[in-house]
């Protein structure tokens, strides 16, 4: 839940130093960033958002993509696709944008504490669920089998390439890997995202999902993790709307009954499923 | 030492299958290995086999000239490659290599469509499994034409 909106602060940037930044693919970048107000750092909860203001552009809501140990460097891993997201890629170190946040509700890791966790990530979905990952790891004796499904559309499209080779040598994390068109030197699997659901060691009964991607994506992926027999109420995604205020008044982020910047981003499965068969919620 | 009935009996795609029918079954079929880099099957050839894979990796190709072997699809432990032995003209459509060490258990088409043909409660079971497979593979390829990692709206 965000601050009230009452709270004039809340929606007051803060000024917030780039410290590096770092090209992930050829169109994301991530990049590192330091409160520059001595206000503090950014304790945020993995699947939280941030409004991220580039001044004389415009604002846009980014999800966190850092570790929530370390909450001192505020991280946003952000594809250049419009002006402000370009704006934000195109930052150098020691530019200053604005920040107010964190906002929303995010992953609810004590939902999967002492169950099997299935975590689905589909192209820049990888983002806002490292900072999942990161904690489910930080904590690896609370949780049951841990398996991170991953897809992209090639094998150059993969993000965070060194830290997904570090989670593939560890025993206790089940990673796997599929791209949609791979290349004569991918040795991954080929096939989308959902072809891997079958293929995972999970008892489904006891287990609890995350899932982040393009919407279609996390849909059919929600659809075929309840088929497999993950409860609905247990399947958790985090929905993309066009976050304005980011603190549940402007509305339009509103998605059915929830306003995702307030209710969301991450929102149950049983909760959306209606909503997202409806054609332009 | 396994019989081919009890590794079928393992195997996802025969799982609650009858006995009586995995016996079948398992006498229309033979164990066999392919090094990393072997074909199961190639594109054009007589489709006289399915395989119930049982371990490695093997990807499903076609070349397309100036790109290559363009890898459609992988497969792996669990799952089944082959379904061009059912149906006239019984070619197979794409190339299989095996990309790792591949075990797998392969069916004599011929024998099965035979058996299938002689007792249609255990032809109808089998078709009702390969249907799923077949709709589930069409599903996925389906999803992969939706290219949903394509280009983020405008920000």
């Amino acid at each position: 839940m965000g601050p009230p909106p009452s709270d004039s602060a809340a929606l007051r940037p803060r000024p917030f130093r780039v410290t590096r930044a770092r090209r992930e693919l050829a169109d994301v970048w991530t990049l590192e960033l330091e409160a520059s107000d001595g206000g503090g750092p950014v304790t945020f909860r993995p699947g939280q958002f941030t409004m991220v203001y580039v001044f004389g552009i415009g604002e846009v809501p980014l999800s966190i993509s850092g570790d929530p140990a370390k909450p001192d460097v505020l991280v946003h891993t952000v594809r250049a696709v419009g002006a402000v997201t370009r704006a934000v890629c195109a930052a150098k170190k020691d530019d200053v944008l604005g920040v107010r946040g964190p906002y929303g509700a995010g992953w609810p890791v004590e939902a999967a504490l002492g169950r099997d966790v299935v975590i689905m990530a589909g192209g820049l979905g990888l983002a806002p669920l490292r900072p999942f990952v990161r904690a489910v790891m930080a904590q690896r004796r609370a949780f049951g089998r841990v398996v991170l499904l991953i897809g992209a559309r090639t094998p150059a499209s993969l993000l965070f390439a060194r830290e997904m080779a570090r989670w593939r040598a560890r025993f206790d994390l089940d990673v796997r890997v599929t791209v949609d068109a791979g290349d004569a030197a991918w040795k991954g699997d080929v096939g989308v995202i959902t072809t891997l659901v079958p293929r995972a060691t999970f008892d489904p009964g006891t287990t609890t999902a995350f899932v982040c991607g393009p919407e279609v994506m996390m849909r059919f992926a929600a659809a075929d993790l309840v088929h497999r027999g993950v409860p609905p109420a247990l399947v958790f995604l985090s929905m993309e709307r066009n976050m304005k205020c980011a603190v549940g008044v402007c509305g339009h982020c509103q998605f059915g009954p929830a306003f995702v910047c307030r209710d969301g981003p991450v929102l149950s499965y049983a909760r959306i499923e209606a909503s997202l068969r409806i054609r332009e919620v | 030492m396994d019989t081919i009935d009890d590794l079928l009996s393992r195997h996802p795609f025969f799982t609650g299958l009858k006995p009586e029918y995995l016996a079948l079954i398992a006498g229309c079929g033979q164990n066999v290995h392919f090094a990393p880099g072997a074909y199961l099957l190639r594109e054009g050839g007589t489709a006289d086999q399915f395989f119930a894979i049982r371990g490695g990796s093997v990807a499903v190709e076609t070349y397309v000239p100036s790109r290559g072997a363009v890898t459609l699809q992988t497969l792996g432990e669990g799952e089944i490659l082959g379904w061009s032995w059912l149906f006239p003209p019984y070619v197979w459509q794409f190339d299989a290599r095996a990309r790792e060490e591949v075990r797998a258990t392969a069916f004599d088409g011929t024998c099965l469509r035979t058996k299938c043909d002689a007792d249609p409660a255990l032809g109808y079971e089998l078709m009702k499994r390969l249907a799923r497979l077949v709709s589930g593979r069409l599903e996925a390829a389906r999803r992969q034409l939706l290219d949903v990692y394509g280009p983020a709206p405008v920000r």
